[in-house]
């Protein structure tokens, strides 16, 4: 991979032209029509399976293969979308590998799951391909919920309650609707921009608006909402960034994983992108992973990922730490940032600490080790920034920095609900968002009903 | 080295495994390859009578069933006899019996079911110094709509009748090929053995339709639309071969009858059961045409490393073996009680055997133990019928485990008695009691 042209610093068009399109084509091509006859099979159509049990979504996962194996993909689909209306973009970015695939009994048999992601993938492709709707609006109920932040909690909450008949306005503050699917996901993940499709997908059912560019807290209050709609989900993700907690920070060169992953879902050019010669990412999550990863395609010379505990302790999934050693990423554990070294204000390397586990936690050596580098991706995780909820009146109550719901995802408030990244007790996953936003518009169905 | 040399009905092939009268064997080009490839014989594919040859289908001629990435489990087909002129065909045989003499070089005729057409194709056929001859009376399609074929294989008296001409008119040995689309497949053999035939040969296709168009609503293989009923053969049919081969091989009156055992032979191992269980030697087809001649060479080597393996040295050691242990249900005994047993460290915990149990059968079969997924055999409930063996992926994870003699049966309380006992005897039996009376 440092077939790179040669360019000190942070720059742009360090490839040629055709080398981006090979680097960002889609990182597992679908399976065609023979392929997923084939790989159906291999599924044994378990009893109480348990590749459905940790399905976040509980697709049930043995139905819709058999449907694939037996010639029909869109009844496929059709048992897919009844429980994961965002099926299509879980099928591309799902860790598979920590949830179904995992304990997927062909797993446990052979060491080889059932592609359950790819198959998922094939059948909502040929759904989706033709355009086919399976769900019809039930007649209108006249009540209004408004919905804040279209990403994937946001869009399955808009889904299942326009189902009902209900009238769903989703407030996005971002220019393009799809949250994390549009600006949060490494983009051979999510080609041919399908994040974007999938809205269309999911909207085309009716009775949902989407109202882009509009801000909570900037250009309207949560209690304008409770004032005006007869319920609200709050599906806001998370838009703080942890802070290394470094010396030289602030220093030119020192950037968010998640800006620069968002930068790179936007470019038209990606040879217009810059990215350093030299790249450290702090962090052991799939942001780190995804920054580190397309930061190597995009032509760094060197990439190294440094996290401050083991290799058993990343949160990003044994698959995607493979997939980033397997680009030329370095994964370097047990150090932690001490200070950004820079000169004339510019990162020239990073400073680290070398760690281990004294007692119970995790504490410094004093050993140290100074990596070069001219860009540094902070990718540590990223907070709730509760700012955007000021004004609402009375305060929302909160747990861990996040939102504070019950089981069917509602918050103290009355009339609002919350799902996704922004609650306590979150993963962080596409899919989990789904199931809160589906769960939580169930629960504000039954509110607006029975009442 | 076990021997794997064949002598059926006198006729000598350096092994078992014949090239059945079909596609594979319909001129000298496909059976010198054939022979290249080590078959050990051949049935020529079915001559007619002298005169204008019959004509096939312009269309499709084979319709197919599949498994999971198209592995072909069943073949039909509606070919008819040799559309190549009689004269041609006898000329080959003579050259490649000339140029072949250690291979088997036998001919499928079908001709009129009268007299002198019979009497004056055999002649015809000795002149070319084939091995012998195969009484096609087997084929289910087109043929048999012309009083040939299957039509006469399933009046028993016609066999005897042909049988008996054939004899009387030629020195050659005579195989009836037997079709399956009757009830009981012992009397057209019984027939074939009054009729005097040197041996029988079976199965021949099963009458089927492989599947019906979704689109057209036409039957497969389609010819313009419509489609006709074929002979089924390959690996799905190899069951009721081999019933019917047991069947004739421990009847009273055909006992000892020489079998040429046909039906979805694919491996050396459907070829060893077919000769366990009473075939003199095997004739393949539909695997030849799935995969080419070379698999025989997978049938030489399998067949002779097992009977290396089990000690076997020749082919007479094996043939017949499982005749014996073929019986009626109601000589079964019924004081041998098994139990299913799950390998717990082999089980994958797909719960099939649980659902199937479940759903199905006897309710014998937990999913749940103490909270967790877990698939244990309730021996109370237990009836050991397999089933569960049968669905699971894993092999040999569920295993049927005898009770010995002495020990208790927790489903019905009572210990399993060392003693043979059959329905015949049993008290529920209305016959046995009025036996006893």
């Amino acid at each position: 991979m440092a077939e790179g042209l040669f360019k000190e610093g942070i720059a742009a068009a360090r490839l040629s032209p055709e080398k981006y399109a090979d680097n960002f084509s889609d990182l597992h091509p679908p399976l065609d029509h023979h392929e997923a006859l084939v790989e159906s099979d291999r599924c044994y159509f378990c009893y109480d399976a348990p590749c459905m049990q940790a399905c976040p979504t509980s697709i049930d996962i043995p139905l819709f293969i058999r449907q694939i194996s037996t010639g029909n993909p869109i009844g496929s689909a059709k048992t897919i979308f009844d429980q994961n209306i965002l099926g299509g973009m879980c099928a591309r970015v799902c860790p598979t590998e920590t949830l179904c695939e995992e304990v997927c009994v062909r797993e446990v048999a052979e060491g080889k799951p059932v592609q359950i992601g790819r198959l998922q993938r094939y059948a909502t492709d040929v759904a989706m391909a033709q355009n086919k709707q399976f769900y019809e609006r039930a007649n209108n109920t006249g009540k209004k919920v408004a919905v804040v932040g279209a990403g994937p909690a946001g869009l399955a909450a808009a889904h299942r309650l326009a189902r009902y008949g209900h009238e769903v306005t989703v407030l996005e503050a971002r220019e393009k609707s799809g949250g994390l699917n549009e600006y949060g996901i490494a983009a051979y993940k999510s080609t041919d921009n399908f994040a974007q499709a999938e809205v269309d997908y999911v909207t085309a059912i009716g009775g949902i608006s989407i109202v882009n560019g509009k801000a909570l807290g900037r250009d309207y209050a949560l209690s304008d909402l409770t004032a005006s709609y007869d319920a609200v989900f709050l599906g806001l993700g998370l838009t703080g960034v942890n802070a290394l907690r470094a010396e030289g920070e602030e220093s030119d060169g020192v950037e968010n994983a998640v800006e620069f992953i968002a930068e790179l879902r936007q470019a038209r050019d990606l040879s217009a992108l810059e990215v350093g010669r030299r790249v450290v990412v702090i962090g052991g999550g799939m942001t780190a992973i995804d920054a580190a990863v397309q930061s190597k395609l995009l032509g760094a010379e060197e990439v190294t990922i440094c996290y401050r505990r083991g290799k058993e302790h990343m949160n990003a999934s044994e698959f995607e730490q493979d997939l980033a050693t397997s680009k030329g990423v370095t994964i370097r554990h047990w150090m932690q940032p001490k200070m950004v070294v820079a000169e004339n204000g510019r990162v020239a390397g990073i400073e680290l600490e070398y760690t281990a586990m004294a007692g119970e936690k995790l504490a410094g050596t004093g050993k140290t080790l100074r990596l070069e580098a001219d860009q540094v991706f902070k990718a540590i995780g990223q907070s709730f920034d509760p700012a955007s909820l000021n004004g609402s009146g009375a305060s929302i109550a909160m747990e861990a920095g996040r939102i504070k719901v019950d089981a069917e995802g509602r918050t103290s408030l009355p009339k609002v609900w919350a799902g996704g990244d922004c609650i306590f007790g979150g993963d962080d996953l596409t899919v989990s968002g789904v199931a809160q936003g589906r769960d939580a518009a169930e629960s504000i169905h039954l509110a607006l009903m029975g009442g | 080295m076990a021997d794997i040399r064949n002598n059926f009905v006198g006729i000598k092939s350096p092994n078992p495994f014949w090239l059945a009268s079909a596609p594979p064997t319909d001129k000298a080009y496909n059976v010198i390859r054939a022979f290249k490839a080590g078959w050990g014989g051949v049935v020529w594919k079915t001559l007619g009578e002298e005169g204008p040859p019959v004509v096939n289908v312009n269309g499709p001629r084979y319709g197919a069933i599949w498994g999971a990435d198209r592995r072909l489990l069943g073949l039909n087909n509606i070919e008819l006899i040799t559309d190549r002129d009689l004269f041609v065909n006898l000329r080959e045989i003579k050259q490649v019996k000339k140029d072949w003499p250690d291979r088997a070089v036998v001919v499928s005729l079908m001709v009129p079911c009268e007299e002198h057409s019979w009497k004056a194709i055999l002649p015809l056929v000795e002149e070319t110094e084939a091995d012998g001859i195969e009484l096609n009376f087997g084929c289910p399609h087109g043929m048999s709509e012309r009083g040939m074929g299957s039509a006469v294989g399933q009046v028993p008296e016609y066999i005897e009748m042909v049988a008996r001409w054939c004899k009387q008119y030629t020195r050659m040995p005579v195989i009836v090929k037997l079709t399956p689309n009757i009830t009981d497949i012992r009397y057209p053999a019984r027939a074939a053995m009054r009729g005097g035939a040197d041996a029988v040969s079976l199965i021949n296709t099963i009458t089927s339709i492989t599947s019906v168009n979704l689109d057209s609503f036409s039957p497969e293989p389609s010819i313009d639309g419509k489609g006709s009923h074929g002979g089924y053969c390959g690996p799905a049919v190899k069951p009721i071969a081999l019933n019917m081969v047991a069947q004739i091989a421990r009847d009273r009156e055909t006992h000892g009858l020489p079998i040429s055992g046909i039906g979805g032979v694919t491996t050396w191992r459907d070829a060893a059961e077919f000769l366990a269980l009473g075939a003199g030697n095997v004739q393949v087809c539909t695997a030849a045409m799935t995969y080419g001649f070379k698999i025989v060479q997978e049938m030489i080597e399998g067949l002779k490393n097992w009977m290396d393996e089990k000690g076997h040295a020749n082919l007479d050691s094996i043939i017949g073996r499982a005749t014996p242990n073929v019986t009626e249900w109601q000589h079964l005994n019924l004081n041998y009680v098994a139990k299913a047993h799950i390998d717990q460290d082999a089980c994958i915990k797909c719960g099939r055997c649980h659902i199937a149990c479940e759903d199905t059968s006897h309710q014998a079969i937990t999913s749940m133990v103490d909270g967790k997924r877990h698939f244990e055999v309730i021996e109370e409930e237990c009836v050991g019928c397999n089933l569960c063996v049968n669905v699971c992926p894993v092999e040999n994870c569920i295993t049927m485990d005898p009770l010995a003699p002495g020990e208790l049966d927790r489903r019905t309380g009572k210990t399993v008695s060392p003693i043979y006992a059959n329905w015949t005897e049993h008290p529920n039996n209305p016959m046995a009691k009025v036996a006893a009376e």
